[in-house]
């Protein structure tokens, strides 16, 4: 085995680990403040990726640029599915939950279905073609500027939560609900605001890699495994784990394309999170809850 | 009660006298999703373990009465039996490992759509299985083969699946097994607590329901003649299996039926209708939309409804 070939894994898989982090967050974040697990957080995010090729196709806009407008797009659509659906199950079964968005999940990988059709996409960038060397690994450019936006976003993220008074409301709402309602802190609000955060994250990570990773409406589901993946091995709701965990999963399917057939790929992932789920499902940074 | 379900079985025993050949499809294609989805709410109905994975039998059952027929030119009827063994080993192993280790709600339908997924990506790589483009069986009509020149055959056994499943579900919910299953359903720790041995249940359930479920593979596949990994290990068929149970009310012993009679006939219609025009995935985002809105309107499903409804209008008439 070539050993620049295992440098330039590991280097693709950390540039690529950042978009990974920020998709976590997203869906760390939503669970930690409302115990919901949004299955259809990867729908959300070929949505995101879709917008930044209308946006470029039309418009001419560079996903670089418009990954700012896709997480608007974003948030509005994750406050609206709160507000309209999650809402009302909050307090509903686990199983009931998972219904409803596995149902959510099905709408939106099948709306995009039906608007853009099953051929792969991918957003052209003038970045994308680029590529820069170091030593004997070569850094493709496009990759580096998502990995440092996607650290740039996911670091005005914590700074939302820990530097303001909503993103303290947010955290304090995910610690304790009950005590969060006695000192009048509108939840349902607090819950909403999360949620399209939450969704804003992939609205921008779907933006940002739209020029990287070539996608179709069936996207969403390796990616909404990708996020399960990274947030279970990270700890449920843990912020932290989430952020790691991301450059975890991210270096080890690197590798994982490196070592095996590229086919094998989704059977590595799928097996890590078997894996994960048996052997750790409280993941590195969580605390055991039922 | 009673007498109405023996009318209603003697009512489709007697139908394909008088069904056009479309219609007689139509009524396989519900029988044959109603025995899968009674087959699951042995397990996601009554034991309240949300397998999203269900498909994986399926394909466990179809793949290997197809090679074992193809291979060995033994008959799908004893293979369809080994299928169906097959498939519930898979299911004793995912069991296994889900109940054992403690994995509840989203962690066990995570760990339910991982095993399927696996199976289809494994399936697509293994080219003795055909590979990504599946095996073909060639028709020869040969009873002996589970081929049959007359379409009402399979009507006769989908029919025959189906009631089987359900005989095992009323057989089950009438036995001391169905009220631990029920128990384990609503408190598992209290049921624990009252000396159920809640393990061993639930991996009976799983059993029985992917035992059941992997003797449809045999019939999917020798129905349709051909056999791919992505339709029969995929996640849209474990979606077809689950919705119509939760439709019609799970963990019920006619929900899934009547969840098939309404879906079965919607999806076609839409399929028929929406497909032809290049819109593929619309069927898919009809049954998003009724998830939702069965989860938000209809939580206990149509069943318990309906039933509840008649019960009152036969209290006003008496």
């Amino acid at each position: 085995m070539d050993l620049t070939l295992v440098l330039q894994g590991v280097v693709s898989g950390l540039l690529f680990g950042g978009v990974y982090s920020l998709m976590a967050v997203g869906l760390t974040l939503i669970f930690g403040v409302m115990r919901v697990v949004n299955f259809a957080h990867g729908d959300m995010m070929v949505w995101g990726m879709y917008l930044a090729y209308v946006l470029a196709t039309r418009a001419g806009i560079d996903p670089y640029a418009s990954f700012l407008v896709c997480a608007a797009a974003l948030f509005a659509l994750g406050f609206v599915v709160q507000r309209g659906l999650v809402d009302r199950i909050v307090d509903a079964p686990h199983e009931m939950q998972i219904l409803l968005m596995l149902g959510v999940a099905l709408v939106l990988e099948n709306v995009a279905l039906v608007a853009f059709g099953p051929e792969p996409t991918r957003v052209r960038s003038p970045l994308a073609s680029a590529t820069l060397w170091l030593g004997p690994v070569f850094v493709d450019v496009a990759r580096l500027v998502t990995f440092l936006v996607a650290v740039a976003l996911t670091t005005a993220l914590w700074a939302f939560l820990f530097r303001t008074d909503l993103g303290r409301t947010i955290r304090a709402a995910a610690d304790n609900t009950y005590g969060a309602l006695v000192v009048g802190t509108d939840v349902r609000r607090v819950y909403a605001v999360a949620f399209g955060v939450g969704a804003a994250c992939v609205g921008a990570a779907g933006a940002l890699v739209s020029p990287i990773l070539p996608f179709q409406p069936p996207t969403g589901l390796s990616l909404s495994v990708a996020s399960f993946n990274i947030v279970i091995i990270g700890g449920m709701g843990s912020l932290l784990g989430a952020f790691v965990g991301g450059l975890l999963v991210s270096l080890a399917e690197s590798l994982g394309a490196v070592f095996l057939k590229p086919s094998l790929k989704e059977l590595f992932s799928f097996s890590l999170l078997i894996v994960i789920l048996l052997i750790r499902p409280a993941g590195l940074f969580g605390r055991r809850s039922a | 009660m009673k007498w109405v379900l023996v009318a209603g079985v003697l009512a489709l025993l007697a139908l394909p006298a008088v069904l056009s050949s479309y219609a007689l499809t139509l009524f396989i294609l519900i029988f044959f999703y109603g025995f899968l989805g009674q087959a699951w709410n042995i397990v996601g109905g009554y034991a309240g373990q949300l397998s999203a994975g269900h498909a994986a039998f399926v394909g466990v059952g179809g793949y290997t009465a197809t090679m074992l027929s193809i291979e060995l030119g033994l008959t799908p009827w004893v293979g369809m039996l080994i299928g169906g063994v097959l498939a519930a080993l898979l299911g004793a192993i995912i069991g296994y490992l889900g109940f054992r280790f403690g994995l509840r709600g989203f962690y066990f339908v995570l760990l339910t759509v991982a095993f399927a997924e696996i199976c289809r990506v494994a399936v697509s790589n293994i080219d003795a299985l055909g590979g990504p483009l599946g095996l073909y069986i060639t028709f020869t009509g040969n009873p002996r083969q589970f081929q049959f020149q007359d379409g009402r055959v399979y009507y006769y056994i989908a029919l025959a699946l189906m009631l089987v499943a359900t005989l095992t579900a009323w057989a089950i919910e009438r036995r001391r097994f169905g009220i631990y299953l029920a128990a384990i359903r609503e408190d598992e720790a209290a049921a624990e607590a009252l000396g159920v041995n809640a393990f061993k249940y639930k991996m009976l359930a799983m059993v029985v329901s992917s035992f059941l479920t992997g003797l449809g593979g045999t019939f999917y596949a020798f129905y349709l003649f051909s056999l791919q990994p992505n339709t029969l290990f995929g996640i849209p068929l474990s979606v077809e299996i689950i919705i119509r149970p939760i439709v019609g009310g799970a963990g019920t012993l006619l929900g899934p039926i009547l969840g098939s009679f309404i879906l079965t006939p919607l999806a076609e219609i839409s399929r028929l209708y929406l497909g032809q025009g290049g819109l593929h995935g619309a069927h898919l985002i009809a049954y998003g939309v009724l998830l939702i809105g069965v989860v938000l309107f209809l939580p206990e499903g149509v069943y318990p409804r309906l039933r509840r409804a008649l019960a009152r209008r036969s209290g006003q008439t008496r």
